[in-house]
C-alpha cells in the first residue's frame, strides 16, 4: 500500500507489506481529504479562465485529485475565489461560503482576490476577500498561471496534512458561527461593523450641529 | 490610405450636415470645438433627428451612447455614435444638459438598442431619459448613493483627481488604503446615512416588472414562477443572473441583471495616465486581450496623430486574428458545455486555444493579459525562439496546418451532431432587421445575414490589404451563430497566413521613442475594432493632458445582451441558457 501513509517506527512484516499500513487516525483522515480536495464551480472574473485552463488536458488538475468541481456548495471542500470580489458579489459570496459544509477551505486566487488587485481604488470593489471570509492560501498573480494555481492547491495539501482530528475546529466543542452577510445600502454594509458605522453618523451629526451652532 | 478615405467619405458627410443642420435651422449645430466632430442637437429636438438620421440618411445602427461630465462649462453631454450598416464612416451626435437635472428623451422607440446603454448613463451620471421603459440603475444596485462618473463624485479610496498620486511619486512608495478609512473598508457612507432608521433595498419592483403570463390561450392551467439564474450558475459564464418569469417551463420574459463583475474601469481610467489604461483594457474581455488592445491604441494613436510601422501593422494583425480564433474556440466549447456535453468538447477547444497562448505568451509576456501595443507600435517583437523552435516557423506551422486542423476537427464532431443540430436549429432566432435595431454586434449579427464587419466596414490598421470574406448565414438562430464562428475561424487563419507571407522580416516595431507619460492633444476621438464578440469601440476625450479626461467602454458583449430577453421568449427555460451561450459574453466587459 501507500508508503506515504505507513509509519516507519512500526516494521510491518515483508510478506504483509503488499496488503498491510500501519498508520496514524490523523494520517489517513487528512490522506483522504488531501487527495479528493472537491472545489466549487465558481468563477468570477479573469482568474476563473485560467481556473478552467487549470482543470483542463494540458495542466490536468486530476493528478491531484481535485477535478470533481460541484456546482453546489453543498458537496465542495473548497472555494476558489477567482477575481476581483465587487460589493454587489460579495453577499452572495458570504452566502455561498456560509453554505458549504465544514472542513471547508477557501482560497484567494489572484491579486484582486487576495487584496483588491487592479481595481483596488474602484468604488464597486472589495479590498480581498479575507475582508469576509478566512483564506486559507493566497496565489499571487494577476492571473495566476496554472502552475502558480497548481503550486496553491499543493499549499492547501500541505495545510490539510498539518493538521489533526484532535484540534480541528469542526470536530471541537463550540458550533462554528456563520459569517453575516453583507448588506447592499448606499453603500456595503458589513452587519459587523454595525455599532461602527452608527457611532459615525453620530459624530457626522454632532459635527454638524457645531458647526451650525 | 487615410487620405483615400477621406475623399470617399467627405461627400456622405457633407449630405449629412446640409440634410440635417439646414432642416433643422437652429436645432443642430455643427460641433466646432478644436478636435471635436459631429453635431450638437438641442435635446427637445433629438428623436426628430434620429429618426431623420435613421430613416432618411441610413444610419440604422446605433452603436455608442454615452455621457461625459463637463463639469467646468457645467453641462452634461450625452454621445451618440450611429453607423450605417452598409458600412462608412460612422457620426456622432451630442446633447448637452444642463448638470443639476439632466432630462433627454429616450432613444429606446427609434433605437431598441439603446436601452441597457441608457440605463448605464443614467446609473453613471444621473441622467434622466424621458419615456424608457425601464430606467433603473444597471451596473450598481438601486439605492447606491451618488452617480460615480460625475467628475465630483469621489470613491472611498479618493486620493487625488489624477495619477501619478503624490504619495506614491516619485519615491515609489506603497500605502495601504484601509488605513485612511475609518471602517478600514472601501466603503463611505452619504453624510447623515443612519444606520438604524434604513431598510436595504429588495428586488420586489424587479419582480413585479416581468410578463407572467403568456397569452396563447391553453386549456392546462400552470403556475407562473419567477425564477433567478444566477449570478452564480455554471452556465451563465461568470457572474451574471437572469431573472426568467416561467409559465409551466415555458419563458414568459427574462430580464438580465448584470454589475457582479462592476470593475469600475472608466472610473479607474480617467484617473490613470493614458497608457496605464493600456494594461486594464487586458482585462475588459479577458479572452481577447490582445484586440482590446488594439481598439485602444488605435484611439489614442487619431488622437496623437502617430503613426505605426510595417512590421507591427503585420504583427497587430495577426495578433488579433489569433485571438478572434483563441475566442471562438472558447465559445463554441462552452456552448457545447451549455447544451449539457459536459467539458469533453471544451476540452478540445482548450487543447487548441493553448497553442495560441503559447504565442502569446513568448511574445507579450502573459497567457492571457498581454499587455502588448502600445500607442505607435508594439512593446516587442516575436521572440527567436518558441518553445524549442523557430518562432516565424512555429506560427506559421500553427497557422497553416495545426489551427487548419483543430478547427476542422471540432466542425467534423459538432456540426453533423444530431443533439447539436435539434438543440440549436431553430431556437432563438434573431431576424435581421431585430439584431440591426438592437444594435447587435459580431457573430449574432451576422449570423442574422447582415454583413456588417468593420474590418471591411470601416476599415483599421492593414485590414484593406488582405483577401477574406465577410461571413454571414441567413437563418439567425443558435446553430448559424455557431456555424459563423466555424466560418470567421478559417476566415481567420487564411488571414494568418497572408501575414506570415507578407510581413517584412526585419524593421522597426515602434515608432517614436518609448514615453511613459504622453501627452495626447485635446480631442475627442472613437476608435473601434471588430472585436471577436462585436464592435468594442473606446470613446476617449482628451483636453490635452497625461490623462484621459473621459474613456469610455462600448463593450460589444453589453450591447449583444439588449436582445436577450426578446430571444428567450417564448422558448422553454433550458433553451435560455443556449441562448446565451450563443450570443458569446464575458463579463469583464459586459461590466467592466
Ligand atoms: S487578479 Fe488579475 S486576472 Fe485575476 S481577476 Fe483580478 S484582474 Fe483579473
Amino acid at each position: 500500500m501507500n508508503n506515504e501513509l505507513s509509519n516507519p517506527d512500526i516494521p510491518v512484516p515483508s510478506e504483509l507489506q503488499s496488503a498491510v499500513t500501519i498508520t496514524s487516525l490523523d494520517k489517513i483522515y487528512n490522506w483522504g481529504r488531501r487527495s479528493s480536495i472537491w472545489p466549487m464551480v465558481f468563477g468570477l472574473a479573469c482568474c476563473a479562465i485560467e481556473m478552467i485552463c487549470t482543470a483542463a488536458s494540458r495542466f490536468d488538475i486530476a493528478r491531484f485529485g481535485m477535478e470533481v468541481f460541484r456546482a453546489t456548495p453543498r458537496q465542495a471542500d473548497l472555494m476558489i475565489v477567482s477575481g476581483t470580489v465587487t460589493k454587489k458579489m460579495v453577499p452572495q459570496i458570504v452566502r455561498l461560503f456560509n453554505q458549504m459544509p465544514e472542513p471547508k477551505y477557501v482560497m484567494a486566487m489572484g491579486a484582486c482576490a487576495s487584496g483588491g488587485g487592479p481595481f483596488k481604488e474602484g468604488y464597486n470593489v472589495v479590498s480581498g476577500i479575507d475582508k469576509f471570509v478566512p483564506v486559507d492560501v493566497y496565489v499571487p498573480g494577476c492571473p495566476p498561471t496554472p502552475q502558480a494555481l497548481l503550486h496553491g492547491l499543493i499549499k492547501l495539501q500541505e495545510k490539510i496534512d498539518g493538521q489533526s482530528l484532535k484540534s480541528v475546529r469542526w470536530y471541537g466543542q463550540e458550533t462554528s458561527e456563520a459569517v453575516p452577510v453583507p448588506v447592499l445600502g448606499p453603500d456595503l454594509f458589513d452587519p459587523r461593523q454595525h455599532a461602527l458605522l452608527a457611532q459615525q453618523a453620530g459624530q457626522v451629526k454632532e459635527n454638524s450641529e457645531s458647526v451650525e451652532e | 490610405m487615410s487620405d483615400k478615405d477621406s475623399s470617399v467619405v467627405l461627400p456622405a458627410n457633407e449630405v449629412v450636415s446640409n440634410s440635417i443642420v439646414a432642416r433643422f435651422d437652429g436645432e443642430v449645430n455643427s460641433d466646432t470645438r478644436e478636435g471635436y466632430e459631429g453635431y450638437i442637437v438641442n435635446a427637445n429636438m433629438l428623436p426628430e433627428v434620429a429618426s431623420v438620421l435613421k430613416d432618411e440618411l441610413g444610419y440604422d445602427y446605433l452603436s455608442s451612447v454615452t455621457g461625459v461630465d463637463y463639469i467646468d462649462e457645467d453641462h452634461i453631454e450625452v454621445v451618440y455614435h450611429a453607423d450605417q450598416t452598409t458600412g462608412g464612416k460612422g457620426i456622432n451626435i451630442k446633447v448637452q444638459l444642463d448638470r443639476e437635472n439632466p432630462v433627454v428623451p429616450t432613444l429606446v422607440p427609434i433605437y431598441p438598442g439603446a436601452d441597457f446603454q441608457e440605463r448605464e448613463v443614467f446609473d453613471m451620471y444621473g441622467v434622466h431619459f424621458d419615456g424608457h421603459p425601464n430606467l433603473r440603475r444597471i451596473l450598481m444596485w438601486d439605492g447606491f448613493h451618488g452617480y460615480p462618473l460625475r467628475k465630483d463624485w469621489q470613491e472611498a479610496y479618493y486620493e487625488e483627481d489624477v495619477k501619478p498620486f503624490d504619495s506614491r511619486w516619485p519615491g515609489g512608495d506603497f500605502k495601504r488604503s484601509e488605513a485612511d478609512n475609518p471602517y478600514g473598508k472601501n466603503v463611505n457612507y452619504p453624510p447623515g446615512f443612519d444606520i438604524n432608521n434604513w431598510a436595504p433595498e429588495t428586488d420586489d419592483s424587479l419582480y413585479e416588472s416581468l410578463q407572467k403570463t403568456t397569452s396563447n390561450g391553453k386549456s392546462l392551467h400552470t403556475d407562473s414562477i419567477v425564477v433567478n439564474i444566477g449570478p452564480q450558475h455554471p452556465s451563465t459564464h461568470g457572474v451574471f443572473r437572469m431573472v426568467v418569469a416561467l409559465d409551466g417551463e415555458t419563458i414568459t420574459d427574462l430580464q438580465p441583471v448584470m454589475g457582479y463583475l462592476h470593475r469600475n474601469h472608466e472610473k479607474i481610467g480617467e484617473r490613470n495616465t493614458f497608457l496605464q489604461n493600456m494594461p486594464y483594457t487586458d482585462r475588459l474581455d479577458y479572452l481577447c486581450s490582445m484586440s482590446n488592445n488594439f481598439g485602444y491604441a488605435l484611439a489614442v494613436e487619431k488622437l496623437m496623430g502617430v503613426d505605426v510601422p510595417e512590421r507591427a501593422q503585420y504583427i497587430r494583425v495577426l495578433m488579433a486574428e489569433l485571438t478572434r480564433i483563441s475566442n471562438h474556440m472558447w465559445a463554441i466549447g462552452f456552448l457545447l458545455n451549455d447544451l449539457g456535453a459536459f467539458q469533453t468538447p471544451a476540452l478540445y477547444a482548450i487543447r487548441a486555444r493553448e497553442l495560441i497562448l503559447d504565442v502569446f505568451e513568448a511574445t507579450a509576456g502573459s497567457r492571457m493579459m498581454c499587455n502588448y501595443m502600445r500607442f505607435g507600435g508594439l512593446a516587442r517583437d516575436f521572440p527567436d525562439k518558441l518553445r524549442g523552435e523557430d518562432t516565424v516557423q512555429f506560427i506559421t506551422d500553427l497557422v497553416e496546418n495545426r489551427l487548419p486542423k483543430a478547427i476542422d476537427e471540432l466542425d467534423h464532431f459538432l456540426t453533423e451532431n444530431e443533439i447539436v443540430r435539434s438543440r440549436c436549429i431553430g431556437v432563438g432566432v434573431l431576424p435581421p432587421e431585430k439584431a440591426i435595431a438592437y444594435s447587435a454586434g459580431g457573430p449574432l449579427l451576422r449570423a442574422s445575414g447582415v454583413s456588417y464587419d468593420l474590418r471591411t466596414a470601416d476599415s483599421y490598421g492593414i485590414y484593406d490589404r488582405f483577401d477574406f470574406d465577410v461571413c454571414t448565414r441567413s437563418n439567425g438562430d443558435v446553430y448559424d451563430r455557431y456555424l459563423i464562428r466555424v466560418d470567421e475561424m478559417r476566415e481567420s487563419t487564411r488571414i494568418c497566413q497572408q501575414v506570415m507571407r507578407d510581413i517584412p522580416g526585419e524593421g522597426e516595431i515602434f515608432s517614436g521613442k518609448p514615453q511613459y507619460n504622453v501627452r495626447v492633444p485635446a480631442g475627442e476621438s472613437y476608435g473601434r475594432v471588430e472585436n471577436p464578440k462585436g464592435e468594442l469601440g473606446y470613446y476617449v476625450v482628451s483636453t490635452g493632458k497625461t490623462n484621459p479626461y473621459r474613456y469610455h467602454v462600448r463593450a460589444p458583449s453589453f450591447v449583444n445582451l439588449t436582445v436577450l430577453g426578446e430571444l428567450c421568449k417564448g422558448h422553454k427555460v433550458a433553451d435560455a441558457v443556449v441562448i446565451l451561450g450563443s450570443i458569446d459574453i464575458v463579463l469583464g466587459e459586459v461590466d467592466r
